[in-house]
């Protein structure tokens, strides 16, 4: 490929551009803002970890363009496979260090509840990622490069989660009469000011999620204290050799035609498709090397988090926040969402949730809130500033390479990020998590429920490729440019 | 704020997707290429910086040249030659 490549740049030297000392400016914000958090309680260095982890996913997702959306949606849509071989080198380096994290005893990690809910959350969070312009993390890291949209898909996963979760009145007569009944056989073990058969998430919850298992694949063959359980079957057989089987149908489908070509081949030998598998991973080194870095970093991340609450002798942050006088906003088990890795939905939904709260809408008799995860002050939410630091250290990477931009929705994309980021929050909520909790964080540790999930969205995002081209075609028909598309 | 796809010279064509976020400025793009002749020349501006990473795998799978590239306060205008 032919490429001259220009810059609209000065002479100035890269440092002292104006785009540059903001970046740094976002930087030293993060650093008075810890140091600040430690001179408070040096306990805070839990929450902190949750920052600084957050900042390091941020500026990897904006290096890489990595937004597990057009993972799937990009497939359909462009044919391309960039991101969806991102993906999988950042699943196989994350289920690599997951592995020694778990052999060191310090995993912080629990299979979800397998079971009808997961492939059918994953397809209504995505057939919405196809709307918004991004995953839920890509949606964080979009707003940190001056993108309102993604800001927009924010609010509305946050504030459609908190609804969905504690929704009453017409929504109860969504579920079947059995969950109703298994949730009231539930009722009197719970404590009344929960109301576990009133609301229909509580009733799904209680009804029907609470009686399914979740298992790894070593605890589903009785291997999970095992070196043998961890390393064959949760890290090769749940996460490598899937990543490898996907890797393959991506060369096939996706890639091979156009390499074969490009390099004058018609009879290729082994090596040439080994070769050409490579090409594939390194055909955007950007993106290959966020997955490697997001892989290890996820990993990390659980480690560090596990040898904190083993230094605190503590199982949630909830504990941490009552023994240092914190005691608003902990669930009736006086905990916190607090997973302990990459995670995003849920701490979303918290602002939600605290945000109505505040306005009058009690939300803590739900048990999402009130048994699960609380509502903690956002300045109090751990895996909250997880979040924020992945929009500032998106800002941080965007500024340094001076590509960020406020940009403005129009009512159409305004529209597509409120209805796209509400059916995203509806279907995280369902499938218990996102493409990052519902996924990545469990396949990567065993889970087999996590490629149910991808199955969901992949199912989604064929439907929602399908709509949006329909959408497409309809509004360019209108459109009044000089030539119609 | 809205698509616009314009001819601005023989065998030149202009597609301005500033902005929009993902899908739009890829699906547009490809949209665009398709109905441009062999030797025809798009002039692509966008400002969605993670489109530019499909766009140029669209263009290596196509075997399309990316002739010009230049970026400017977050916007990008590139300019590519329909194989």
């Amino acid at each position: 490929m032919n490429m001259a490549s220009a810059s609209a740049s000065t002479a100035t030297h890269w440092l002292f551009r104006k785009s540059s000392l903001q970046s740094m400016g976002v930087l030293l914000f993060v650093i008075i803002g810890s140091l600040w958090a430690l001179s408070v309680d040096t306990r805070f260095v839990y929450m902190l970890v949750y920052v600084w982890f957050g900042l390091a996913y941020g500026l990897l997702l904006q290096y890489g363009r990595f937004c597990m959306a057009s993972a799937v949606r990009d497939l359909f849509a462009v044919k391309v496979p960039r991101m969806a071989v991102g993906m999988m080198i950042a699943v196989a380096l994350y289920a690599v260090v997951a592995a020694i994290v778990t052999l060191s005893g310090f995993s912080t990690f629990h299979p979800n509840a397998m079971g009808w809910h997961i492939v059918i959350g994953g397809a209504i969070f995505g057939f919405g990622i196809v709307f918004t312009g991004g995953c839920a993390s890509g949606s964080l890291y979009k707003a940190g490069e001056g993108n309102m949209n993604s800001m927009l898909v924010i609010l509305a996963i946050s504030f459609s989660q908190a609804i969905v979760v504690t929704a009453t009145g017409w929504w109860d007569s969504l579920v079947p009469q059995s969950w109703l009944d298994s949730a009231a056989a539930k009722a009197a073990d719970m404590p009344e000011e929960l109301t576990i058969t009133k609301g229909w998430f509580d009733i799904f919850t209680a009804g029907y999620i609470w009686d399914l298992k979740g298992h790894t694949t070593a605890e589903i063959f009785g291997m999970a204290e095992t070196a043998t359980g961890i390393v064959v079957l949760n890290t090769f057989l749940t996460a490598i050799l899937p990543v490898g089987l996907i890797l393959i149908a991506l060369y096939a489908f996706y890639y091979r035609k156009g390499h074969l070509r490009r390099a004058g081949l018609t009879a290729p030998s082994l090596s040439d498709e080994l070769a050409g598998m490579w090409a594939m991973c390194t055909s955007s080194k950007n993106t290959a090397l966020a997955g490697i870095g997001l892989g290890i970093l996820a990993g990390l991340h659980m480690y560090v988090t596990g040898v904190l609450r083993d230094h605190y002798g503590i199982f949630n942050f909830g504990e941490l926040l009552v023994a240092m006088g914190y005691n608003n906003g902990l669930s009736i088990q006086e905990t916190v969402f607090d997973p302990g890795y990459w995670y995003i939905t849920t701490q979303e939904a918290q602002w939600g949730g605290w945000v109505m709260q505040q306005v009058g809408i009690e939300n803590m008799d739900s048990i999402f809130f009130g048994l699960d995860n609380g509502l903690p002050n956002p300045l109090l939410n751990a895996p909250g500033f997880m979040s924020i630091g992945i929009i500032l250290g998106a800002a941080v990477m965007a500024l340094a390479r001076r590509e960020f931009k406020w940009k403005l929705p129009s009512w159409e994309t305004a529209f597509f990020a409120i209805v796209g980021g509400t059916l995203m929050g509806i279907g995280a909520r369902i499938g218990m998590g996102c493409n990052i909790g519902a996924f990545f964080a469990t396949v990567t540790n065993g889970d087999p429920s996590g490629w149910v999930f991808l199955v969901g969205m992949v199912i989604g995002a064929w439907i929602g490729v399908k709509a949006f081209t329909w959408w497409m075609e309809w509004s360019a028909s209108r459109n009044s440019s000089e030539c119609g598309l | 704020m809205a698509m616009s796809f314009n001819k601005i010279a023989d065998c030149e064509w202009k597609l301005d997707v500033c902005g929009y976020t993902c899908p739009h400025p890829q699906m547009y793009t490809k949209k665009a290429l398709q109905k441009l002749e062999s030797g025809d020349v798009l002039t692509l501006v966008f400002d969605n910086p993670s489109s530019g990473e499909s766009i140029l795998a669209m263009c290596d799978a196509e075997g399309n040249d990316l002739i010009e590239r230049t970026e400017n306060g977050g916007s990008f205008i590139w300019k590519i030659r329909k194989a």
